[in-house]
């Protein structure tokens, strides 16, 4: 284990000046996700319009590896279509709790792979993941 | 160092080992403490030589048992100073003391409109229990608030006392923030108007020489593995003519006097609170670091931990952007602190790269968290054994926590 497999330049980067933060000024999904071992919040603001994740952002607060995950995924989802996202969701966790067959070939959810060797944050960085599945089944 | 702390903490085994490559810097002994070898020792000889059931057992293992059970209850008596040793309760922790102690009196003498009074500072096990209570007895929770630096607003309590309170439960020392409570002054005010009081004293038990009798209180909880002791055990102190008069917690074997299948009835206190095998190999233990505890100079002890906390302190205060939570100036072994923007499970992710074990969250005190407008602290606690190295080595991986998430932040 060592540190700077956890704290990657992308992941401090995205950390430190996390992109699309902030609320959405139209969004019909969201979802506040609670973590309640470190009261960590990451609230999910989505707008979908025929399948496509036409915006999406987030605020919160939480640790850099959530902000980090946050930050990545609201990047890697937009203008994708609903179905992608789930699918990249899915891989996402199967990645990390260990399905070795599971590739991620993007380079920037790469970078988050260092998770898996300090399972005691491995939630820091799902509870984005976790709150845009909430939110894509709550439609306001 | 003091060469006294030096040999005491080579009756620790746990520094012996490495942690990630690194020698354990240990600073999380407000959550749990660490054992010392005789402990230890005794624990593996237990099970060795002795293990067997307690009580009705008509065998030498068995009562060879039973009497170093009821041995241990009586030097946590002594230890506590306790007036009798059927005042002092096994039970799993302070948390299950708690949660007894509302139970028990809680049924018999809160009533519908009666108050409860509780600090803002609490720990979650001295919060939810009487919330649990007050809702089904439809009485009333009131809390003292806390001040800015830490302490808590004193000045509140007569306002917030009134003929309906019933009990004052407050903790010693926060396990969050280090704040010492006047427990005493608190206690003599809430007698004078017949109030039962219960002190938390899970964090005060390892730093404190503890005398129930002067304090007064009606209720003392701690628990062992935060005195040195082992896991999974907690007492209970309750002054004798209230305990007498309360109805048992739970039921069934052990606790009985005569069963009968339309009634039963009880044994008398102490052992009609503790039905069910208890934990018989903790308890046995635990009655070896009470010899521990009574054979080591507590002065010396008390005022190195008092001095280590201040060069913490000290050293604290050069990290930039630090900012310490909780600042009462006789505070107990306790630093919360935060650093601006890194959030306190970065900062514990790093430092345990350095073998520095302190801890991150909110402490199971949410409500003293958003008192202070935060969502977690990072907290380092000290215990007898704590060193110098292991506040300069914390230092060492503070700074480089900083750099980390410095670094990017230039370009």
């Amino acid at each position: 284990m060592n540190i700077n497999e956890l704290y990657k330049e992308i992941i401090i980067d995205h950390g430190t000046n996390p992109r699309n933060y902030k609320i959405l000024p139209i969004s019909n999904y969201t979802y506040k996700g609670y973590n309640p071992i470190c009261g960590d919040t990451i609230h999910i603001y989505i707008y979908i319009k025929n399948n496509i994740i036409k915006n999406i952002s987030f605020q919160g607060k939480g640790c850099s590896i959530s902000i980090a995950s946050a930050s990545i995924m609201t990047e890697e989802f937009i203008d994708k279509n609903i179905n992608y996202a789930i699918k990249l969701h899915n891989l996402f966790n199967k990645y990390l709790l260990g399905n070795k067959e599971t590739i991620i070939i993007n380079d920037k959810l790469k970078a988050l792979s260092g998770i898996k060797n300090f399972p005691a944050r491995i939630k820091c960085a799902t509870l984005a993941w976790y709150s845009f599945k909430k939110a894509i089944k709550t439609n306001i | 160092m003091n060469n006294y702390i030096k040999q005491i903490r080579k009756e620790f085994p746990i520094f012996n080992k490495k942690i990630n490559g690194q020698y354990l810097s240990y600073l999380d002994n407000a959550a749990s403490s660490q054992m010392p070898k005789s402990c230890i020792n005794t624990l593996k000889k237990y099970y060795e030589n002795s293990h067997s059931n307690i009580h009705r057992g008509i065998y030498t293992l068995s009562e060879k048992n039973t009497y170093q059970f009821e041995n241990t209850r009586n030097k946590i008596k002594k230890y506590i100073n306790a007036k009798y040793e059927e005042e002092c309760i096994f039970v799993k922790g302070t948390t299950e003391a708690i949660n007894l102690v509302a139970y028990i009196f809680g049924e018999e003498h809160i009533k519908e409109n009666d108050e409860i009074i509780i600090t803002e500072m609490e720990h979650h096990s001295n919060i939810i229990p009487w919330q649990i209570l007050c809702k089904k007895k439809k009485a009333i929770l009131k809390i003292i608030p806390i001040k800015k630096n830490g302490d808590l607003d004193i000045s509140c309590l007569n306002i917030l006392m009134s003929k309906k309170t019933k009990l004052i439960s407050l903790t010693f020392i926060s396990n969050a923030i280090g704040t010492i409570n006047p427990i005493k002054y608190i206690t003599d005010i809430a007698k004078k108007k017949n109030i039962y009081v219960l002190i938390d004293g899970a964090q005060a038990i390892s730093h404190i020489d503890i005398d129930v009798q002067y304090i007064n209180c009606d209720f003392f909880v701690f628990s062992s593995h935060k005195i040195y002791g082992p896991t999974g055990l907690g007492i209970l102190y309750c002054k004798k003519k209230l305990l007498n008069n309360l109805h048992p917690y739970q039921s069934g074997g052990s606790m009985v006097l005569n069963v009968e299948l339309n009634k039963s009835t009880y044994k008398n206190i102490p052992h009609k609170f503790e039905a069910g095998t208890p934990s018989i190999s903790s308890i046995i233990t635990f009655g070896e670091t009470l010899n521990f505890l009574q054979s080591i100079n507590k002065k010396i002890i008390y005022k190195h931990e008092e001095e280590l906390l201040k060069y913490a302190h000290f050293i604290l205060l050069k990290i930039p952007n630090i900012n310490i939570i909780g600042n009462q100036i006789n505070k107990k072994n306790i630093i919360s602190f935060t650093i601006k923007n890194i959030h306190s499970h970065d900062i514990a992710t790093i430092t345990n790269e350095y073998g520095v074990a302190v801890r991150a969250g909110h402490h199971c005190a949410i409500p003293l968290m958003k008192f202070f407008n935060l969502t977690s602290t990072t907290r380092i606690s000290i215990g007898m054994y704590s060193t110098y190295e292991e506040i300069d080595i914390l230092y060492k991986s503070l700074l480089h926590t900083i750099k980390l998430f410095n670094k990017k932040k230039k370009v």
